[in-house]
């Protein structure tokens, strides 16, 4: 089951010039860059693990490029995600966020029903 | 690279006199030749280069190989010959001729290399060249980075890395390492990796007495200050013994003594009582010079 999350996600996956393009143009806003990987796409696993530390005053996109090289040559099967920071005032959060890797194969997730006190039912997400 | 579909046939020629006029580096030589005063060497190699890349660009048109041209360059000579106004305008030329995607020039000594404790270097190295990525790293007082007396030395690992990158992205950054004449050379010689990978070496020579004095006046100009005709004949005495003291730094000396001469103008006018006329307030008279420490020194 394909992990749909961040942008683009529904897209077929991004070329290597797609990617670059979205990255220079965050670079073009201003935002500042990271590189994040999981094994673990739960949706409700919001901090993946950081690739190095998130890139500051870049101009090019070539430097994120290369770390995203050594990221993949380091996480084959794993993902990984492109975040784009947006340090202005009043926003100060992630504006673009999108996959950039994927494992060949995809486990995907379970509906996992838990009966609780009288009739009540919980659901909850577990990888398959 | 070489998108041509293979329907359309190849042109045959190409006109350098057009992708000159395209590349708009005309102008930009133009402003060179104008804005630096002397340097005629280093006018030269600069036109040798432009002329050098465009003939780049137009074989790439004609589709013939274009394996991208090693760029990177070493800038010596002795203190204050210019050498980072250089490296600003050929991050410009580069960009205007299509070999620097960005154009910027970012500019560091050793400091923002090398790192102060083990594993420390390697990141901030990498920082540094990734923000430099697409533009021109300038890498002031380079030789300080290898340090021969301390084995331990962690410059080491910034010029390996370094060397790593100007080797395998050569499209996306070109380094220019500047620094003294003599102190480059040792520097060279001990590390020969560096030597082979660039392309282009060259030299500033120290600037003449006349030149100098023209630089002065255009420091003048630019800061909206007249030298008076005394201050001017002054300024030329002070130049002749300025040279002959230690620490002499070409156009940075004589900046700091523009500088200094604005004080003691400043000076001069604060302590005269009464109005004060607008051609006084921009005119450096031959006093505010000779009251330097040079001519002092001299008597």
């Amino acid at each position: 089951m394909r992990v749909t999350q961040g942008t683009f996600s529904f897209l077929p996956d991004l070329t290597d010039e797609q990617i670059r393009a979205q990255i220079e143009y965050a670079l073009g806003k201003g935002w500042a860059l990271g590189i994040e990987f999981t094994d673990d796409p739960h949706p409700r696993n919001t901090y993946w693990e950081m690739w190095g530390q998130p890139m500051f005053d870049l101009r090019d996109a070539a430097g994120v490029m290369a770390e995203l090289r050594a990221c993949r040559e380091a996480t084959a099967e794993q993902y990984i995600r492109i975040n784009a920071f947006d340090a202005t005032r009043g926003f100060e959060t992630v504006r673009l966020s999108f996959m950039v890797q994927r494992p060949a194969t995809e486990s995907g997730f379970r509906l996992q029903r838990e009966e609780s006190a009288g009739r009540v039912v919980r659901y909850t997400l577990q990888r398959r | 690279m070489n998108a041509t579909p293979n329907n359309i046939p190849k042109p045959t020629s190409v006109d350098l006199r057009a992708l000159y006029a395209e590349t708009n580096i005309g102008s930009l030589l133009t402003e060179l030749d104008k804005d630096l005063v002397g340097l005629s060497p280093v006018k030269r190699r600069i036109r040798e280069i432009a002329s050098f890349l465009l003939v780049a660009r137009a074989r790439e048109r004609l589709g013939f190989s274009s394996a991208p041209p090693t760029l990177h360059m070493a800038f010596t000579g002795n203190p204050g010959t210019g050498k980072t106004t250089v490296a600003l305008r050929m991050a410009g030329i580069l960009h205007r001729l299509g070999y620097s995607r960005k154009g910027h020039l970012v500019s560091v000594t050793r400091d923002d290399l090398v790192g102060q404790y083990i594993g420390h270097t390697a990141p901030k190295t990498r920082e540094i060249l990734k923000r430099a990525m697409g533009g021109v790293l300038f890498i002031d007082e380079a030789y300080y980075l290898y340090r021969p007396e301390n084995e331990k030395d962690y410059g080491q690992e910034a010029i390996e890395i370094l060397l790593q990158v100007m080797e395998n992205q050569r499209e996306d950054l070109t380094v220019i390492l500047a620094g003294y004449t003599d102190r480059m050379n040792t520097f060279f010689q001990s590390n020969p990796g560096f030597r082979s990978r660039i392309a282009h070496h060259i030299d500033f020579p120290d600037y003449n007495n006349d030149e100098l004095l023209q630089i002065a006046e255009k420091l003048a100009e630019e800061a909206e200050y007249r030298l008076s005709e005394g201050a001017r004949k002054a300024l030329g005495e002070y130049i002749t013994l300025r040279r002959q003291q230690p620490n002499f730094a070409n156009a940075r000396s004589l900046r700091n003594a523009f500088d200094r001469a604005r004080l003691r103008q400043a000076e001069r006018l604060f302590q005269r009582e009464g109005a004060i006329s607008a051609s006084e307030l921009v005119t450096l008279e031959a006093s505010d010079i000779l009251a330097s420490r040079v001519f002092k020194m001299d008597k």
